[in-house]
């Protein structure tokens, strides 16, 4: 079932009692919480994840709320908890639903060391993954939306999810995450995206989430082979210069951009090994994003 | 005022093949209890034990996979950090005798698997304590505690230094010179633990005699404040002891060393709760024995009443409504049994002046 199914009223009523349970990817998530904007992100931008019901197995119960009552009122904030635990300091009552889409974000970068858990964006296009490692100022995330605005599929924005066992790469498909300047930019490339509201002033700046495709959701679960690696950056006035990079580099670069790299030891190396094998690797400069899609649909083919 | 359920963490504890009947919801639940007792890991190496971990179901798998990947990366970076202080204590010709989590770890106890820990514990005579500090200070540790009063009161009155932490790395290394503050009634001769302690194989690394092991781990859970890790610390001692039972008169000679430590109450209370909890297999007149040391009836009740709620696991699912009030009652008792009261008040109302006033904790 999915949750645009449910009305606001259902929706509001799971999140302030024993919680929402949603399938994210290959990941079930619980989440509660009494915040209005909460649902409202969840209404605006999840309404194709399909709502789990009580039998399943939930991997991250999370939940976001303020510390105390009073707090709602005076000085008003939120916590992220996971299963009890706040793994962070709590942050303005306005940024309640960026905290929940960092706070998941914690929970599978903590707890997934079955997977090689790269800072990537990663899209798909006819059976490749392509993934773009980055870091914050790359341009990965507006690299990202502006493919998957033109049809590509997401897996996701901000973790590329490598299976130690496989070395495919497994999708978690969830809202983009953008960033300052490239709200605007998307707002022009692509006017027909489904954004949510722009929350101002996190630590991040201002910070806009655009809705994943309905489609990129619905294959959720369906991993796809690595096919190429390539690392972005925007330069501003730049010309589109996609160059080839050594596979020795492109190593290093790879494993620089791991949340759990050294964690995973000899096993990091090796799928980080595998996964160069197996792409073709590039570093690429760009500024007009019409010129990159076109430019990465060609490589597609 | 009845205690709650008992976690279904416990009853997997004992008897791993239960988790095989389990549906997805109490699975759910399982690994939950288990990550918020830091007994994740050791869940997984039952299940490997026991040739259970191909029938398990995908989802709670991955997230047991998960966390033994990260233990894997713990171990071989323990086993660097013991190189290290080695390395360190070498210099001043002072033996390493390692206690807790690291001393499992070397002996290859069954207690190791799954032990996660932030800190190395180590015990030097108390005349070396200077010596061995400057060594580790040399060696590229510091101390982490600036303040001047925190540095006396753990000097003054506790068993150890206040902890070091290596510069670069941010590990971090307790010093001891004993198991329990000085202050402590029954407060144990560290000499005598130093003389029975013994050699690891092929290593110049020693650790405390298998019934000292036992002792240290139960006086230090049963003198415990704050029971974050109360079921962990439980199933230390579960496995401690089903281990050295097998050893030949290990029974008697535990009893006889608990005497000689002056430890027979936390003992007592070690065989009692992982008994009752975790169904340790403590034969009858063993049990019998160590209850000679047992407190009146009525005190007997109370104490069953705290312990068996604060030695659960954090977590939603195990408490009930007197949970809070047994863990606030236990820390009070630690403060007690550590401290006399012309010590503890003073002590008390410091630290709570400076909490009030805002200035920084140690």
């Amino acid at each position: 079932m999915k949750l645009a199914t449910l009305s606001k009223k259902a929706v509001i009523q799971a999140l302030n009692n024993d919680g929402l349970r949603l399938k994210v990817g290959g990941f079930n998530v619980c989440l509660s919480s009494p915040v209005a904007t909460v649902a409202d992100h969840l209404l605006g931008l999840y309404g194709a994840f399909d709502v789990v019901d009580h039998t399943a197995f939930i991997d991250f119960y999370t939940s976001i709320a303020p510390p105390s009552k009073l707090r709602r009122f005076f000085r008003a904030n939120v916590n992220f908890s996971f299963d009890g635990h706040i793994p962070f300091k709590p942050l303005p009552y306005k940024q309640a639903s960026a905290l929940f889409e960092w706070g998941l974000n914690w929970c599978i970068a903590n707890h997934s060391h079955h997977y090689l858990v790269i800072h990537a964006a990663v899209v798909e296009r006819n059976g490749q993954a392509f993934i773009f490692p980055g870091t914050p100022g790359s341009g990965k995330s507006t690299l990202c939306a502006a493919l998957v605005s033109r049809g590509w599929r997401l897996l996701s924005d901000e973790m590329t999810l490598l299976s130690v066992a496989d070395g495919w790469v497994y999708p978690i498909p969830r809202p983009i995450s953008l960033k300052n300047r490239s709200l605007d930019v998307i707002r022009d490339f692509a006017p027909d995206v489904i954004m949510g509201p722009v929350i101002k002033n996190t630590a991040k700046g201002a910070i806009g989430h655009v809705r994943p495709p309905d489609d990129s959701v619905n294959l959720g679960e369906i991993p796809v082979q690595p096919a190429k690696l390539i690392f972005p950056s925007y330069l501003k006035g730049s010309k589109t210069e996609l160059t080839p990079l050594s596979k020795s580099r492109a190593l290093l670069k790879v494993a620089e951009n791991c949340f759990n790299y050294n964690i995973l030891g000899l096993q990091g190396f090796n799928s980080v090994g595998d996964l160069v094998d197996a792409s073709d690797c590039y570093e690429f400069k760009y500024s007009n994003l019409e010129e990159a899609v076109a430019l990465f649909t060609e490589l597609a083919h | 005022m009845k205690p709650p359920q008992p976690p279904i963490l416990c009853s997997v504890l004992i008897e791993p093949r239960l988790a095989l009947n389990f549906n997805l919801h109490q699975w759910d639940l399982l690994i939950r209890q288990a990550r918020s007792a830091n007994l994740l890991v050791r869940l997984g190496y039952l299940f490997d034990s026991t040739s259970l971990s191909n029938q398990l179901p995908a989802q709670p798998l991955a997230h047991i996979k998960s966390a033994q990947a990260y233990a894997d990366r713990f171990y071989i970076s323990l086993q660097w950090e013991i190189n290290c202080i080695q390395n360190a204590l070498t210099a001043v010709n002072v033996p390493l005798v390692l206690l807790k989590g690291s001393a499992y770890f070397i002996a290859e106890n069954k207690a190791a698997k799954g032990r996660l820990f932030s800190d190395v514990d180590i015990l030097v005579p108390e005349d070396k304590l200077l010596e061995v500090e400057m060594a580790l200070i040399k060696a590229g540790w510091m101390t982490n505690t600036l303040d001047p009063y925190d540095q006396k009161y753990y000097r003054q009155w506790m068993h150890e230094i206040p902890p070091l932490r290596h510069l670069k790395r941010q590990t971090s290394i307790d010093v001891h010179h004993n198991i329990l503050p000085k202050t402590t009634r029954f407060c144990p001769d560290a000499n005598q633990l130093l003389a029975n302690s013994v050699k690891i194989p092929e290593q110049n690394i020693w650790v405390l005699a298998p019934e000292d092991r036992v002792l240290h781990s139960a006086a230090h859970l049963f003198h415990e404040g704050e029971f974050t890790q109360g079921l962990r610390d439980l199933s230390d001692l579960d496995l401690l002891l089903k281990e050295f039972s097998t050893q030949e008169n290990f029974w008697a000679s535990l009893l006889q060393r608990a005497d000689e430590l002056q430890q027979q109450i936390p003992l007592y209370y070690a065989l009692r709760y992982s008994h009752h909890i975790l169904q340790t297999p403590v034969p009858g007149h063993v049990l019998k024995a160590s209850q000679q040391q047992s407190p009146n009836r009525l005190k007997t009740a109370l104490i069953d009443a705290l312990f068996l709620r604060a030695l659960m696991p954090i977590h939603d699912s195990c408490d009930n409504r007197w949970t809070g009030l047994a863990r606030w009652l236990l820390f009070v008792r630690s403060h007690w049994l550590k401290m006399p009261v012309y010590l503890m008040i003073p002590h008390l109302l410091r630290k709570a002046y400076r909490r009030a006033t805002g200035k920084k904790q140690h």
